[in-house]
């Protein structure tokens, strides 16, 4: 509705070109990257959920959410620019962004003592790192289904943040299309391309990218649950700060484990 | 001034019949349509014949690109009152799209069902101007004559009577739509009328044709709305003067966006037509859904030639061959109007090939230039008014807003430069083509040049449609409508600001109150907590999902001036309400999302008194209601005496 992206200022571009401040430091860039590309190409971690390195941006999470030029921008879709001035670490980010990750919380069924993906589930993570220890908002509860029609998967549609990575991972990268977000608002949700509407009457394979993506524990492997045992997973070990993102980190014990075998 | 709703033969279409709800919808996954209607009697299941008769037309009049998806299903929705199993299976093979984005976009659009609605599908606009005018007890009455519950459909098939967010005629409200036709003026009595028709089965097309008058109200005309008159002048300046000429009249006249962001219509155009592509494409957006805005339709209704012909000059300025007029859904009543004039205008040589190919014409040298209009329908999504939520939608996508960069003028409607603008800015436009830009400066302000037509609704003496010049204050409009004893007024829609009558000087102009022409005057016997409420379940409604902070935050902000209302809000609950629309405002993906919880600020700020009054008193106040989370129990037992319920404390 708005269409301010505005330019910064030319003046101090000079000594800058190519390069913004994150938090006062420098973060060089090439044409084309945007704040989240060249953070993370600087080893400057922005928290987030639904970006993920080699795809797209989306925006769609806004746990990424930064200040630069007077607004709030998401870091994954915005733009780098010259001289732009970014802020993330600061109180008031840091506030904005507890608020989206306690809103997630909320939104779905997220138990994390029960839960599978403890220790390795991205919304954990970053909850951990922003320091989010309690719940806030009025848990909504919602009737959510499980679906156990796949022989090699689970989808637990309670953990299900919408971020949307299954989606793109399968229309983009396996040319599927297994997954949509359907309806609206409050109500959205995903589903599968099967006129039963079950994963296991899709052709979703454990070969997909779109198997190795869901940065919570909605898409799960089965027969592996437990192997690596809570207290040893990824995020138990390390922050996610310097883990980086869970689905490549899922990649590599699966690659890890055949190794093994 | 006053049109009829244009109603024709698409009435009749294919409703005498109805379908049997399928199964296989019912059986998703997910709590919307676990709750959704049973499937209803299997004799009317419309057969493959009458499927393949309705798809077939449409495919036939659309094609089989995948963009034309959405228009496929709002014609079987209009034949069936819901989209028929068979007929999504059918659309998968013929447009290469999955089921699943068929039935995403099927659960995304309000208009659009899995499971029939009947043969009449009522619905009663829910702004707060027409309940203000009383439409709750309508609705209950018109319930209790069909024996329905709201939102579900009578078990014959008859008839499902249900809300839609502001349809649009706030100032002959109440209204509401009956198979997509508006309803207007509706009283006890035109409910009773209504209900016999439905229990007669009359179709449609016997209606009463005073059920379905739509007036103009236009009470004072302006720069533009005193000369509407279509004579193809501004066009005419196009081809005389050229291209440049008129971009440059467009500039002079400092012309801004109407639809409420205000962004330089020429820059616009100068950006669109400097864009690399050369299959660039001009877009209207008639998606006026800002809760008590209707200018728009009075424009389309009347004076449609001028708003074509701003598309037109459009189109030959950026050097576009396609157009759009994306028409919200809730204006189905226009739709055969539209298209006639349409047709006319090709007719006429106005739309085409060749436009302007004659001696004389500037642009008669390369012989003229191509450009065509098609009407795209919305299907119930007031998000579809933002311009990048409006082209997924042309696309037959859910209506999604894109991340910026890129913006519309360089990749837009399947990535070609695309223009976006609102009805009235293309009015705007082809007049000051005509008449020059300093005509257009000469009235507004510096800042703010030209007119701006409102929209005005609620309690005042003569609502309807206004033209002032920009920079007129809030008290001068008050005076001329008739508001009295006013106790706010609602600039700019749900999405605008609040104001107080200590407030009522400030100037409608981009630099003071910003407006995309929704004016609603509230009086001091209304609660405005119950406004607050409207709006919010409005936002809650038309969130289209697809960023946290107004998927979620919308629905926590509903819960918690519903709490609030019903006298069970603590201190800590506003706090709580201030601190999540801040968070809306700030970290959303989109203008909605950032201006949804505007009404709750601008009100615990102006008008605390509403929510204050209503406190429990503590500071802190569950939400959780332990005698109202018995409910089930006592209804499985049949017990409604005092003993079942808890003793209230204090």
């Amino acid at each position: 509705m708005t269409d301010a992206h505005s330019t910064p200022s030319t003046d101090s571009a000079s000594a800058e070109r190519s390069a913004f401040t994150l938090d006062g430091r420098c973060i060089p860039f090439a044409p084309g990257e945007t704040i989240m590309d060249a953070a993370l190409a600087a080893g400057v971690y922005i928290p987030h959920l639904c970006h993920k390195p080699g795809y797209a941006p989306h925006g769609s999470c806004r746990v990424c959410v930064v200040r630069a030029d007077g607004r709030e921008l998401s870091a994954c879709t915005a733009p780098a620019l010259a001289g732009l001035k970014v802020e993330s670490e600061t109180e008031d980010i840091h506030a904005l962004r507890l608020a989206v990750l306690q809103m997630l919380f909320v939104e779905g069924n997220h138990v994390c003592p029960a839960c599978e993906a403890s220790g390795a589930c991205a919304l954990q993570a970053v909850a951990y790192h922003c320091g989010m220890l309690t719940p806030r908002f009025p848990q909504r509860f919602p009737q959510r289904a499980l679906d156990a029609s796949h022989p090699d998967f689970i989808l637990d549609h309670n953990r299900c943040i919408l971020c949307e990575l299954c989606v793109r991972a399968s229309r983009d990268h396996d040319r599927k299309r297994v997954f949509a977000v359907s309806g609206r608002g409050i109500a959205s949700r995903l589903i599968v391309d099967a006129p039963s509407g079950r994963l296991g009457d899709t052709s979703f394979s454990s070969e997909d990218e779109a198997a190795q993506v869901c940065p919570v524990g909605a898409i799960l492997l089965r027969r592996r649950a437990f192997r690596v045992p809570i207290g040893k997973r990824r995020y138990d070990l390390a922050p996610i700060s310097r883990t980086g993102d869970v689905a490549t980190q899922l990649q590599a014990e699966l690659e890890a484990e055949t190794l093994d075998t | 001034m006053s049109s009829d709703s244009g109603l024709a033969v698409q009435h009749g279409t294919d409703q005498g019949g109805l379908g049997q709800g399928t199964e296989g919808a019912a059986a998703q996954v997910g709590d919307q349509v676990r709750n959704a209607p049973k499937p209803q009697d299997p004799a009317w299941a419309p057969g493959a014949v009458r499927i393949e008769r309705v798809l077939g037309a449409s495919l036939a009049v659309l094609g089989a690109g995948p963009e034309t998806v959405l228009q496929h299903l709002i014609a079987l929705q209009h034949a069936f009152s819901y989209v028929p199993e068979e007929a999504v299976a059918r659309l998968v093979a013929a447009l290469g799209v999955t089921r699943a984005q068929i039935l995403a976009a099927v659960d995304f659009y309000a208009f659009l069902h899995q499971t029939p609605r009947g043969r009449f599908d009522i619905r009663f606009s829910d702004n707060i101007t027409d309940r203000m005018l009383g439409s709750e007890a309508l609705l209950a009455q018109l319930c209790a004559a069909l024996g329905v519950r709201p939102g579900e459909p009578r078990e014959d098939g008859a008839v499902c009577v249900d809300c839609t967010s502001c349809t649009g005629m706030c100032d002959q409200g109440p209204a509401a739509l009956v198979n997509g036709y508006a309803l207007t003026r509706l009283d006890a009595e035109r409910i009773r009328r209504i209900a016999a028709l439905v229990e007669t089965g009359t179709p449609l097309a016997h209606w009463p044709r005073e059920l379905f008058v739509v007036s103009n109200n236009v009470e004072q005309p302006g720069l533009l709305l005193s000369d509407l008159e279509p004579r193809e002048a501004g066009l005419h300046a196009l081809l005389r003067r050229g291209a440049d000429a008129v971009l440059a009249t467009l500039a002079e006249s400092g012309l801004r966006g109407r639809g409420g962001a205000g962004f330089t219509t020429a820059d616009k155009w100068r950006f669109c037509r400097d864009a690399p592509g050369r299959e660039k494409v001009v877009v209207c957006n008639a998606d006026e859904g800002e809760p008590g805005t209707f200018k728009d339709r009075v424009l389309l209704a009347s004076y449609a030639d001028l708003v074509l012909e701003g598309m037109t000059i459009a189109a030959g300025v950026i050097g576009a061959s396609q157009g759009f007029l994306y028409l919200r859904g809730e204006y189905r009543h226009l739709l055969e109007h539209l298209d006639a004039v349409l047709t006319r205008r090709r007719a006429w040589g106005l739309l085409g090939g060749g436009i302007g190919a004659w001696p004389g014409s500037a642009l008669g040298a390369r012989g003229g230039f191509d450009f065509d209009i098609r009407i795209h329908l919305g299907a119930g999504a007031y998000i579809c008014g933002e311009e990048s939520a409006l082209i997924e939608s042309l696309e037959g996508k859910r209506g999604i807003p894109r991340k910026r960069p890129p913006f519309p003028v360089t990749a837009g409607y399947l990535d070609r430069p695309t223009l976006v603008n609102n009805v009235e800015t293309f009015v705007a436009a082809a007049r000051i083509a005509e008449h020059g830009g300093g005509w257009f400066r000469g009235q507004g302000t510096e800042r703010s040049p030209g007119s701006k037509i409102l929209s005005i609704s609620g309690d005042c003496t003569w609502p309807g449609v206004y033209e002032v010049p920009f920079g007129t204050s809030v008290a001068e409009v008050l005076e001329r409508c008739g508001g009295a004893d006013t106790q706010a007024v609602q600039v700019s829609g749900a999405a605008g600001v609040t104001l107080l009558p200590t407030e009522f000087e400030r100037k409608l102009a981009f630099e003071d109150l910003p407006t995309a022409g929704s004016f609603m005057v509230l009086d001091r016997r209304r609660d405005l907590l119950e406004m607050v409420r409207s709006f919010a379940a409005f936002f809650a409604h038309e969130s289209c999902g697809f960023c946290t902070p107004c998927r979620v935050g919308g629905r926590l902000v509903l819960d918690l001036v519903e709490k609030v209302a019903a006298g069970a809000g603590g201190t800590h609950d506003l706090d709580e309400l201030r601190d999540i629309a801040l968070v809306m405002r700030r970290a959303s993906h989109c203008g909605l999302g950032q201006t949804a919880a505007n009404h709750v600020l601008d009100t615990l700020d102006k008008f605390p008194r509403i929510y204050r009054e209503r406190l429990r008193g503590a500071d802190y106040a569950p939400s959780f209601d332990l005698d109202a989370a018995l409910a089930e129990a006592r209804a499985l037992r049949k017990r409604k005496d005092a003993a079942a319920h808890l003793a209230l404390e204090g």
